[in-house]
């Protein structure tokens, strides 16, 4: 009796430690990032460094101005949701509303295998197969665009997008359908002012979990999206996001020099975006269950 | 299944050690990303030679093996540029003295699509279009299109090289491709009517076209007579007078077999 109380303490205390590590790890994270990050404003300034246009970070003197990259970022992520939410929510509406056993049997594992392609897989289909179409379709200069980031990215986010999505319609209660159904209303009808909107913040959750599976994308975008630091005026233009500044640049930049810091602070800038999509899906997927009178 | 795991987990780091005790010298290269193909190749012949000499090549970028030489992390750095005077006092600062070794020379070649009748630029010229100034080939006489820029990353040697040489350290202008790699660059321009590029020699392909600068084409000759105007050395630092196992190799690279796989590689040979 007693070694098995004993036993049972034990494991208890091993899955604790797992359960923290997760935590430990954040938190280590943060503290190197603030650590190797901060310097860089004490040397350019917070605002110079943020809203800055220009980023010469090896020229002599160095320019750290990270607005280009921000709004790389911000062009492809914006970009990528237009294209992840017609495509995940589309499909998730489909295979709850629409499709048969078989066709959901077969259809879901097939949107989840395209999370599991490696993104330097994407980058490489962007580069060689919708480069040269973009180019020739829109007769571009270079199809190494914003546009191409996007469409790859949007791609990317729909498995996301539709998994999430697919749960929030599934638990919508039965009841809210057939009372819908009750007072005479049609398909379409329910669908669009009951089930969606009961849905609805589990599909902004998704939506929003989509974006930071974008924005944080890094290999595709290195590839496809030309890594221009200009500012983008429309999306047939090359750009540069955060994620491909700090994957090109970081590998040479001397350690403890400004360019690094540099390069931690845009990481920073980075997690703190990814943080803040998270915390909103979270607090969006919370008042949606105790809305529709889930446990919380 | 567990008992399995276990076992292969068990063999591989028991094999591992044996297989890293049995070698007496190891040495440590790290540095420029250009000088890594020379470093890799000479590695692999040299160690096929002197079974006792493990030698460890990686990557990073030119001030990355300075870095790491100085901070007493490896053996021999490879640079595509000459050490900084910046870098020689925090060398002596530590205690360290790098010493250059000059193994191989490289230019780098400006290209264009194929489909691009340019076939020549003058250094100005070329500043000019990374400056931004000249921003369409009608500028040059051709027909009219925009000029797509492109060019390496900021903190590459080849970057660095490229500014010194050709840019005369003005900036390249904020609309150009920056791309991480000379094969990316190389992509690019082969797929891009417009485009214009620079890559190491080494990395010149059929695909890409390489333009006369200031009359003079780009050729292991012309780079080697100095004719040419982009070319630069690439260095490996060793750590003082090199001794012992470093001597040998960097004895064997600056030989006449090793300066043969030098321009297998695609780089000028200094024999």
């Amino acid at each position: 009796m007693h070694y098995k109380r004993i036993k049972e303490k034990i494991y208890q205390w091993i899955f604790t430690i797992l359960a923290f590590a997760s935590l430990f790890f954040l938190v280590g994270i943060m503290i190197v990032l603030f650590r190797e990050g901060t310097p860089i404003f004490k040397e350019v300034g917070f605002s110079k460094f943020i809203f800055g246009t220009k980023w010469y970070p090896t020229h002599e003197p160095a320019e750290f101005g990270i607005l280009p990259l921000i709004l790389g970022s911000a062009w492809v992520t914006a970009g990528a949701v237009l294209v992840c939410v017609p495509l995940g929510v589309g499909s998730a509406l489909y295979l709850n509303e629409i499709a048969t056993f078989r066709q959901r049997q077969c259809l879901k594992p097939l949107i989840e295998l395209l999370a599991s392609i490696p993104s330097v897989v994407y980058g490489f289909f962007g580069l060689v197969v919708v480069t040269p179409f973009l180019q020739n379709l829109f007769n571009l200069p270079t199809g190494m665009t914003a546009l191409n980031a996007s469409l790859i990215l949007g791609l990317m986010a729909t498995p996301t997008v539709c998994s999430i999505s697919e749960d929030a319609l599934s638990y919508v209660p039965r009841s809210f359908r057939e009372a819908s159904f009750a007072v005479g209303a049609n398909r379409w009808q329910t669908l669009t002012r009951v089930v969606i909107p009961a849905a609805g913040s589990g599909i902004s959750t998704a939506i929003i979990l989509g974006m930071s599976r974008a924005i944080g994308e890094t290999m595709t975008v290195l590839m496809v999206a030309g890594g221009a630091g200009v500012i983008p005026k429309t999306f047939l233009e090359p750009v540069r996001p955060m994620t491909a500044a700090i994957a090109a640049e970081m590998g040479e930049a001397p350690m403890g020099g400004s360019h690094y810091q540099a390069l931690f602070a845009i990481a920073l800038v980075l997690f703190l975006a990814t943080f803040i999509f998270n915390i909103i899906a979270e607090i969006i997927s919370r008042r949606y269950r105790i809305k529709l009178g889930l446990s919380g | 299944m567990k008992k399995l795991a276990i076992l292969i987990l068990v063999g591989a780091v028991s094999i591992s050690l044996a297989v890293s005790d049995c070698f007496a010298e190891k040495i440590v290269v790290v540095g420029s990303t250009t000088v890594l193909p020379i470093a890799q190749k000479t590695a692999e012949v040299f160690m096929d030679e002197n079974p006792g000499v493990d030698i460890s090549v990686r990557g990073g970028g030119s001030s990355v093996g300075i870095t790491a030489l100085i901070d007493g992390n490896c053996d021999i750095a490879d640079s595509s540029r000459s050490i900084k005077d910046s870098e020689i006092e925090k060398a002596a600062a530590n205690g360290r003295d790098p010493v250059a070794h000059i193994v191989a020379m490289d230019g780098i070649a400006v290209v264009v699509n194929k489909l691009n009748p340019t076939a020549k630029l003058t250094k100005k010229q070329i500043r000019d279009i990374y400056m931004g100034r000249i921003t369409d080939w009608s500028q040059l006489g051709q027909k009219p299109g925009k000029i797509v820029v492109v060019s390496r990353d900021t903190s590459s040697g080849t970057f660095e090289a490229f500014g010194e040489l050709i840019m005369n350290k003005e900036k390249v202008m904020p609309g150009a491709l920056m791309q991480a790699s000379n094969q990316g660059v190389a992509q690019i321009v082969a797929q891009t009517p417009g485009a214009i590029g620079y890559v190491g020699l080494g990395f010149m392909s059929e695909s890409i076209k390489p333009l006369e600068i200031d009359g003079v084409m780009p050729s292991s000759e012309t780079v080697l007579s100095g004719k040419y105007p982009v070319s630069r050395p690439l260095f490996m630092y060793s750590n003082g007078k090199p001794q012992g196992a470093v001597k040998n190799y960097l004895d064997f690279v600056k030989s006449n077999r090793g300066q043969e796989l030098v321009d297998i590689q695609g780089y000028v040979g200094l024999k």
